[in-house]
């Protein structure tokens, strides 16, 4: 929202909301989806140049206004992902890298110890760097240390849309972070966007949530909808959780009146 | 002592992890315009190190190079 702006780096965004483009069915649904999520910074990744392939997301990116936040997704080292980075800088023309370096397949969690490498050599080259991370709080600190401009947690397992997995772990990380924190992968639906705002990270990031659901451009609008109302819910304070009922309405001036004998 | 040999005239590169002949002395630049029509966003790796644009022109392709072209897509 206008009055209430994302900045990360040197850079202010109105929109809390980091978009994915992987799995979506089509460009033109992608596009749709796109707006439909208010999203102004959206990644992409880097892969081999394939000649045969017609239409572009980079020229759709360029043709709304928003931002392109390359990824190193699909990297298992520091020294892949440093490279990746490079390549996206040259290729794009941008020092922002979201910064992946997973350690197997099946899970794809990050490695932590490869991912604070590349981060600390991303850092000293220049780089924004935005890391995709466990959901550490001592990690996450490290990261911060080491330079980051944003923490990106995740839920839990990419593509998984089983949520966060561990809201505690989420607080920990917000409360003492000096830099945004940003869900980054496990949102399935809306509610668990809101939750991670509520949590007070800063921003969202998600794809799969949108781009493989039965409608993604109404999802998309959806999620923008979770993003602001938990922020403004996070803003507003929510009340604490009590054990038994606390009464809404006033308690004094209650009318006496006979149990034993009710009018109707 | 062997004489000395003439220049190759073709050498076998690897392009995006496909083997191929080119021509000997071929530039970066001459390569990856057979693979795309404008350069913009793409990105070139030569032996795992990234080669600025600017000096795509003057960077000779010799045998067993390994060359990486990459560009954005969908994804994240």
């Amino acid at each position: 929202m206008a009055d209430d702006p994302l900045t990360i780096g040197d850079t202010t965004f109105t929109s809390r909301l980091i978009m994915g483009t992987g799995g979506t069915p089509s460009l033109d649904i992608m596009e749709r989806a796109l707006l439909a999520s208010g999203t102004e910074l959206t990644t992409v990744a880097m892969r081999r140049l394939d000649p045969t392939v017609a239409g572009s997301v980079l020229s759709l990116l360029e043709k709304h206004g928003i931002r392109v936040l390359p990824n190193t997704a699909g990297c298992y080292t520091a020294g892949e992902a440093v490279l990746t980075a490079r390549l996206a800088r040259e290729a794009l023309g941008t020092d922002w890298v979201k910064l992946e370096v997973i350690a197997d397949e099946r899970t794809l969690l990050p490695d932590p110890v490869e991912l604070l490498d590349a981060a600390e050599t991303l850092v000293d080259d220049g780089f924004t760097v935005l890391p995709y991370t466990n959901d550490d709080p001592v990690l996450a600190r490290k990261l911060e240390d080491a330079g980051c401009a944003a923490i990106m947690p995740l839920g839990s397992p990419i593509g998984s849309g089983l949520g966060i997995r561990n809201p505690h772990n989420f607080q920990l990380i917000t409360e003492r972070a000096g830099v945004p924190v940003v869900l980054d992968a496990g949102a399935g639906t809306a509610s668990d966007v809101a939750l991670a705002m509520e949590l007070g990270c800063a921003a969202v990031m998600l794809a799969s949530a949108v781009t493989r659901a039965q409608e993604p451009v109404l999802m998309a609008e959806g999620m923008r909808h979770a993003v602001e109302a938990g922020r403004l819910a996070f803003r507003a304070g929510r009340i604490p959780r009590r054990y038994f009922a606390e009464a809404s309405s006033p308690t004094a001036g209650l009318a006496h009146l006979d149990p034993e004998r009710p009018a109707f | 002592m062997t004489a000395a040999q003439a220049p190759a005239a073709h050498v076998t590169v690897s392009v995006n992890g496909e083997p191929r002949r080119i021509d000997a002395g071929l530039t970066l630049d001459q390569l990856v315009s057979t693979l795309s029509p404008a350069p913009s966003g793409i990105a070139a790796a030569l032996n795992e190190a990234v080669v600025p644009r600017g000096q795509w022109p003057e960077t000779r392709l010799g045998e067993g190079d390994r060359i990486e072209v990459l560009t954005a897509v969908q994804g994240g």
